[in-house]
């Protein structure tokens, strides 16, 4: 989808200052959304914040993305229909990332580990969308934001909280929201939906103990991709389309 | 002098730290707040949240889409409708789709529905716990008929699941459900409760929109000038412009500390642009001056929700696209067509799959900007899923607007800053 000629404005405003530092990621909705480096966060927010044209005085939304599993699927489509045969593939959903990924170069994301930062100014009315990927997929490490929105803070608690991701500068960072005592990164793609462990009370012990989880993970509707011809542009105009 | 006799000092007197909750009743819910206080003052304040924490974001990741709308209605407890929207609002974006005219009339002049039902809770319980009894009596009373209109429409009285991808799960009931008969209810209380029943949904929600003005005027008269509410109230967690842009704030929030922002009006959605309502302002920033913000908000929603009768009243027609990939075909259709049969088959099993993309997607909800950001690799379930909740900024902000205030400050800060625990830890 085309940017509407505000952005394009706005955007070509931004780009003549620090398009180097910038790369404009394609949308689908006319959002408009720059890719950049983490060494170069700080320096672009300090820009996008202060410069006259663009005063983005508020921070919305900051969060943490796992690229892990981009694109697999728990079932198999077009080779099955060929075929005729049964679709899922056993064991396939439970396993633990072993799940079919789709070979093509669009799920190939350029890092694990992503923050996603939502800009708004209430100046001129324009949203942006940041996102940077974090260059250690062992211990992604990113740079605070707080210093130029105070309410960074408990956005990065919670970024560090749910995917381990650390903020460098954060004053404060513990867990935010998961249990005192949690073991592990629960927004993590190889992270199981039912959890590591449940607690109960003890009435011998007479305290709340942990103890391995029973349940079985299941999946009640399995994971496709499918390609849909009226969201393929190239397909669109096409006549069987 | 014996010189091993030291002169004795008094001891510094240390802080005092003082654990609030997680089981007051102030404490709306799950907030477990520790306070370090120098007597009766504020010096820190550090919220401990999540003791609510059920990873909706988690859970949507692993169903299709559809089937997390009502985790929607579960985040904030008191605005179901509105968090449906946000969420339904981002898939629809994705998917490239916008809903009927009729279904975006009905879904904004439910949105403003929901506004003042979470408006009356938010003032029953902040002057509850600011110490005024009656009022929560008063806005509940209210609130009875405004989720007998939720639940005319879905069949529940909270937890809606109502609004779909594409538009609404149905039309506005022509005929409102009544009181029965019983045991313990005279004739002559039954005939009054039935009286404004008689009509559609419309009539009586047009009803309500008659009698309610006047019984915001009655909130009023309790509280605008009575001395202990502005007591509690007047400059009680001041927030200057600045640092309430700075803290993330929204909504009323920000409106009350005088900032003009309100996504209806900057960022029209659905059909706000074509409606005519105003935003009130804050001028000082304090507790007092964000309940009369929420105050002329009901009165406004009354307004937008009159505007809507008028309109739906007018103008018939459907109220979910016809696009069977998206939303299920007809009952009839699908039991005489092929076509339908499949079509419904496959959305009840698998879903539909989203195109490739990432959107946020932001609406003014009762407490502020409700935003969802979602990531879909092309999957028939969301790949990542971020609700931007207004209430999680808000209470960031709490060991700022406390600093300084007395230990009896803090309930009317976590009043006015209109806490829900549903949507704070997700």
């Amino acid at each position: 989808m085309e940017l509407s000629t505000r952005y394009e404005l706005l955007a070509s405003k931004i780009e003549a200052k620090i398009g180097d530092k910038l790369s404009r990621s394609p949308s689908s909705t006319g959002q408009l959304t720059y890719e950049l480096s983490p060494a170069d966060l700080v320096e672009c927010c300090r820009f996008l914040h202060d410069a006259e044209d663009c005063k983005f005085e508020m921070l919305m939304d900051l969060c943490g993305i796992d690229y892990l599993k981009y694109g697999e699927t728990e079932w198999d489509t077009a080779e099955a229909t060929s075929s005729g045969f049964s679709r899922g593939v056993q064991g396939r959903a439970n396993d633990d990332g072993e799940l079919h990924r789709e070979e093509d170069a669009k799920y190939s994301p350029k890092g694990r580990f992503a923050v996603i930062y939502q800009l708004l100014s209430i100046t001129h009315n324009h949203r942006i969308q940041l996102k940077t990927f974090c260059e250690d997929a062992e211990h992604p490490i990113m740079d605070s934001v707080m210093p130029i929105w105070n309410c960074a803070n408990w956005f990065e608690r919670e970024a560090f909280d749910l995917f381990g991701i650390l903020f460098r500068g954060h004053p404060d960072l513990r867990r935010i929201l998961t249990d005192y005592g949690f073991i592990g990164h629960p927004f993590r793609k190889d992270f199981p939906l039912v959890g590591n462990v449940e607690m109960r009370y003890d009435p011998e012990k007479g305290r709340v103990i942990y103890e391995p989880v029973t349940i079985e993970p299941r999946t009640l509707v399995p994971r496709v991709i499918r390609t849909d011809n009226r969201y393929e542009p190239q397909l669109k105009d096409s006549k069987d389309a | 002098m014996n010189p091993n006799l030291k002169i004795l000092k008094m001891p510094e007197i240390q802080n005092l730290t003082m654990n609030f909750g997680p089981q007051h009743p102030a404490a709306h819910g799950v907030l477990r707040m520790v306070l370090e206080m120098d007597g009766e003052v504020i010096q820190r304040a550090d919220p401990h949240i999540g003791l609510l924490h059920r990873g909706t974001e988690k859970l949507v990741e692993s169903k299709p889409y559809n089937q997390s709308i009502g985790y929607m209605d579960r985040l904030d407890y008191v605005s179901m409708m509105c968090n449906e929207h946000g969420y339904v609002l981002a898939i629809e974006k994705l998917l490239k789709i916008t809903p009927p005219k009729r279904a975006q009339y009905i879904r904004v002049m439910f949105d403003e529905i929901t506004r003042i039902l979470n408006h009356l809770l938010w003032i029953g319980s902040h002057s509850l716990d600011v110490g005024a009894m009656a009022m929560f009596l008063y806005a509940f009373r209210e609130r009875e008929d405004l989720m007998d209109c939720y639940e005319a429409v879905s069949g529940t009285r909270m937890h809606a699941t109502y609004y779909r991808p594409g538009g609404v799960y149905r039309d506005l009931p022509e005929k409102m459900p009544k009181y029965q008969p019983s045991q313990y209810r005279k004739d002559k209380d039954l005939k009054r409760l039935n009286e404004a029943r008689s009509g559609s949904l419309l009539d009586f929600i047009e009803d309500f929109t008659d009698r309610f003005p006047k019984l915001v005027d009655e909130y009023e008269t309790l509280l605008t000038e009575n001395r202990i509410w502005r007591q509690r109230t007047v400059n009680i967690g001041v927030v200057s412009p600045d640092r309430a842009m700075q803290l993330g704030f929204s909504g009323p929030m920000l409106r009350g500390s005088g900032v003009l922002w309100d996504l209806r009006k900057h960022q029209p959605y659905e059909t706000y642009a074509e409606l005519d309502f105003d935003i009130p302002l804050g001028v000082n920033g304090d507790c007092y001056d964000r309940y009369l913000v929420r105050i002329e908000e009901l009165r406004q929603s009354n307004h937008i929700i009159r505007q809507c009768i008028e309109w739906l009243r007018s103008n018939a027609g459907p109220v979910m696209i016809e696009d069977h990939k998206v939303a299920p075909p007809e009952r009839l259709e699908m039991k005489d067509d092929m076509e339908g049969l499949i079509h419904h088959f496959k959305l009840f099993t698998e879903g539909y799959c989203v195109p490739e993309g990432e959107t946020y997607t932001a609406i003014e909800h009762p407490k502020g900007e409700f935003g969802v950001y979602l990531s879909s690799d092309g999957a028939n379930k969301p790949y990542r899923v971020k609700i931007r909740a207004p209430g999680f900024a808000h209470l960031s902000s709490m060991n700022e607007m406390v600093q300084g205030h007395m230990l009896a400050d803090v309930v009317a800060v976590i009043g006015t800053q209109d806490i829900v625990f549903g949507e704070i830890d997700r």
